[in-house]
């Protein structure tokens, strides 16, 4: 991609203001990185000299924040690089990225953080911030130094997808980042009700004869996860959040006013255990289509796993209320060497950043929750969660931004994603809304192939 | 060899019966009746595979299964290659899916596998240009065992529409029962499946794919003027797993006696699918008693599985 003018109006564009949940059609002047101004018709011709791109009719939002991305580099750089992982966030429309600390090695000391923090500002397309392994090595016995992460540029702490399995440990690690002002992202699964699992237990497991890791997993982890949160006083964020017992739970404490913010990804709000049974199954009268898929296909082995269709229905359900604050990618890129294999083996993880919006606003299209709701939970809460300010469309902000053409039908094809992982269970299946263009600190780092620079 | 019942090439691979209709279960059974009387000859061989390859690729030990099938193969003239997991380039972490390029490459038709994990033969079936017959795949399939079974009983009452057949075991963990549940209800049989509610699981799990299935933890009820009974082999692993107080308790409640056989229909049949625990699941006498079929089923194996060879391999 050519270098983006210093100068620029995106012209045409549709403002979306979250907050008051209202829209107008604008121009929006780019200047030095950053928003310099709203143009009406009039200012636009002002300003004729200036290079423009048309995004008219585009849905004009600040960049996503994707709190959950798993990197591959340092580490694996066949599953994925931050070049790669950062043009695939750019197509998804994410402009900053919250790496997860399971790369190799574990960002558990400062100098891993470093490392992450000086790769993602020298290669990537997007900002990338770093979180910092709770513990060492993400193996849940030892606490990381996690005052010396915070000071070497940690956002949150986290053992990745790795459930801390013993109480006494969390509630030691909860106190002390209590006193760090960074947010603690938690698995919500109780591990030794999962042992050797293949996929959700239930009657889709049961037919398959996979062993299957049952719904109180997460329920049990939840209520011990809000339980320490009370007593702890610490920030955290539940994840990822898949069941209807789970939810309940949730919807319970917010209700009591129990401080605490709670993701889920999109895949899970919309896909469910039969995508696993694949063409074995029924297919379905509307919407996506399971059956597309071979039976024990590798893209639907998920940590947590997809879940029954009641439960799916849940989480959105959570989403439109407020219950569930937070929408994540849970991008896990591997290589096809990785997932050729037994089902149970395959490691857990599908290559989402690129589908992650697409897939939540089907949730928009069939009217389950509002475009309202989908932007505070890609954009708001995660801003809220690390502390920072809530982006706005406003002069003088960066220009991290995102046009998104939402009546864009669209076929996914992981054998053309900007991402090295290629395991996707919606791939032929068709998704509504694209992202145009995506602009991190005035920077065109995406576009469509029809968003030429003029003039 | 008299006139076979179906037709070859009819269909690619057998990885379940789930995708069997009723007439292409008796056809199946047909064909190994036929085939059972060239097992019956002095020289127990037909042409019907000459020159094809059936490549025998056991991730898991087996005796039975893996030999039956090689009988089946030889007595219809196939080559047969007994790949076995150890000792081969999959220990030196050449991955399955290259293991059967290589296998496809150096000219197989046919691959019959056994593996531990669920779904291996699907995987395999998406990579493999020929035939994949699925002979047991963790606890999900095991279709040609369902079809031998199918095949005793039917040999025994002429039919199997209606019959009341007990499973009693660990049927939650059981391919056996997955598979025979497809070909048993498909065949219009009555099917009570018991065990121990660790060894049972949820009936609302059963019943999503088998509505007409009954589930039960109380075996002496079930038995109860049953046509077939069959137990399943309880596995040592179970009780370590912490999924059984004991056998010694498993067996009080749930092994095949002569007493509680006594409660089953008159003629009925005990089957077993081996490897038999004598003295856990059935005890010795009931075992070898006249009602019990279990050698029978061990012979007709061999029988089934040329059936299923011949369906997919033959020449049409």
């Amino acid at each position: 991609m050519s270098a983006t003018p210093h100068r620029l109006v995106l012209t045409g564009g549709m403002l979306f203001d979250v907050a008051r949940d209202s829209r107008h059609e604008g121009h929006l002047l780019i200047e030095g990185g950053r928003i310099a101004a709203w143009l009406d018709d009039a200012g636009l011709a002002r300003l004729d000299a200036v290079p423009r791109v048309d995004v008219a009719g585009c849905l004009m939002a600040p960049g996503l924040i994707d709190l959950h991305t798993h990197l591959g580099e340092p580490g694996d750089d066949d599953a994925e690089t931050i070049v790669s992982v950062t043009r695939a966030a750019a197509a998804g429309g994410f402009t900053t990225i919250c790496a997860m600390p399971d790369t190799q090695p574990v960002t558990d000391t400062p100098a891993a953080i470093e490392y992450v923090r000086r790769i993602a500002a020298r290669d990537g397309a997007v900002r990338i911030e770093p979180l910092g392994a709770l513990t060492m090595g993400g193996a849940g016995t030892h606490l990381s130094e996690l005052a010396a992460l915070a000071e070497a540029g940690c956002v949150a702490f986290s053992d990745g997808d790795r459930p801390l399995g013993d109480p006494a440990m969390l509630r030691n690690a909860l106190r002390y980042a209590s006193m760090l002002d960074r947010p603690v992202c938690l698995t919500a699964l109780e591990p030794r009700l999962m042992r050797g699992w293949a996929m959700h237990e239930g009657a889709v497991a049961h037919r398959l004869g996979l062993p299957g890791a049952p719904d109180c997993a997460e329920e049990i982890a939840v209520a011990r996860d809000l339980a320490l949160a009370a007593h702890t006083g610490a920030r955290v964020q539940l994840g990822i959040i898949t069941t209807a017992r789970g939810v309940a739970l949730l919807r319970a404490a917010r209700e009591r006013g129990v401080p605490f913010s709670a993701a889920t990804t999109p895949h899970h709000a919309l896909l469910d255990d039969r995508w696993v049974l694949g063409w074995l199954g029924t297919r379905p009268t509307e919407g996506l289509d399971p059956t597309r898929l071979p039976p024990y296909d590798a893209a639907t082995r998920i940590t947590p796993p997809l879940r029954t269709p009641d439960d799916a229905a849940a989480v959105v359900a959570a989403l439109a209320d407020g219950t569930i604050d937070l929408l994540v990618s849970d991008h896990t890129p591997r290589t096809s060497a990785a997932v050729e294999r037994e089902y149970r083996l395959v490691p857990p993880g599908i290559t989402s950043l690129e589908t992650s919006l697409a897939t939540a606003l089907a949730l928009v299209h069939a009217g389950r929750i509002s475009l309202a709701t989908l932007l505070r939970c890609f954009i708001d809460a995660p801003a809220r969660l690390l502390g920072r300010p809530v982006p706005r469309l406003q002069p003088g902000e960066p220009a991290d931004l995102v046009a998104i053409d939402l009546a864009h039908d669209w076929q996914v094809d992981p054998q053309r994603f900007h991402s090295r992982g290629r395991t996707s269970p919606l791939a032929s299946q068709s998704l509504r809304g694209q992202i145009a263009l995506t602009m991190c600190a005035g920077r065109i780092v995406h576009d469509d192939g029809r968003r030429p620079v003029v003039g | 060899m008299g006139e076979p019942a179906i037709v070859p090439g009819g269909r690619r691979h057998v990885l379940d019966l789930d995708d069997f209709a009723a007439e292409e279960i008796s056809a199946v059974l047909e064909t190994a009746r036929s085939m059972q009387e060239v097992l019956g000859r002095r020289i127990k061989q037909v042409p019907a595979l000459r020159g094809r390859t059936v490549v025998n690729m056991f991730f898991e030990d087996s005796t039975r299964t893996r030999i039956s099938f090689e009988v089946a193969a030889r007595a219809l003239s196939a080559a047969i290659v007994n790949f076995s997991a150890r000792g081969s380039s999959v220990e030196k972490g050449e991955s399955l899916l290259d293991t059967v390029r290589t296998i496809e490459a150096l000219g197989a038709d046919v691959i019959v596998i056994r593996h531990a994990e669920a779904g291996v033969p699907q995987l395999v079936a998406h990579a493999f240009g020929g035939s994949v017959i699925n002979a047991g795949d963790g606890r999900h399939a095991h279709p040609s065992q369902a079809l031998l079974d199918l095949y005793t009983i039917h040999a025994r009452f002429g039919s199997i529409a209606g019959l009341r057949v007990v499973i009693v075991g660990d049927v939650v963990h059981s391919r056996v029962v997955r598979s025979g549940l497809w070909g048993l209800t498909t065949m219009g049989a009555r099917v009570t499946l018991v065990a121990p509610t660790t060894l049972l699981g949820p009936a609302a799990y059963w019943h999503a794919t088998w509505p007409e299935v009954t589930v039960t933890t109380d075996l002496d009820r079930a038995i109860d003027g049953a046509d077939v009974v069959m137990a399943l082999r309880l596995q040592q692993e179970r009780q370590d797993a912490g999924l059984l107080p004991s056998l010694g308790e498993y067996r009080r409640r749930y092994a095949i006696t002569a007493e509680r056989l006594a409660r089953a229909a008159p003629h009925a049949i005990v089957m077993h699918p081996g490897p038999m625990n004598a003295g856990v699941e059935i005890t010795p006498e009931v075992a070898t008693a006249p009602q019990s079929v279990i050698e029978a089923q061990v012979g007709n194996g061999v029988a089934v599985r040329m059936a299923l060879l011949y369906h997919l391999a033959g020449e049409s």
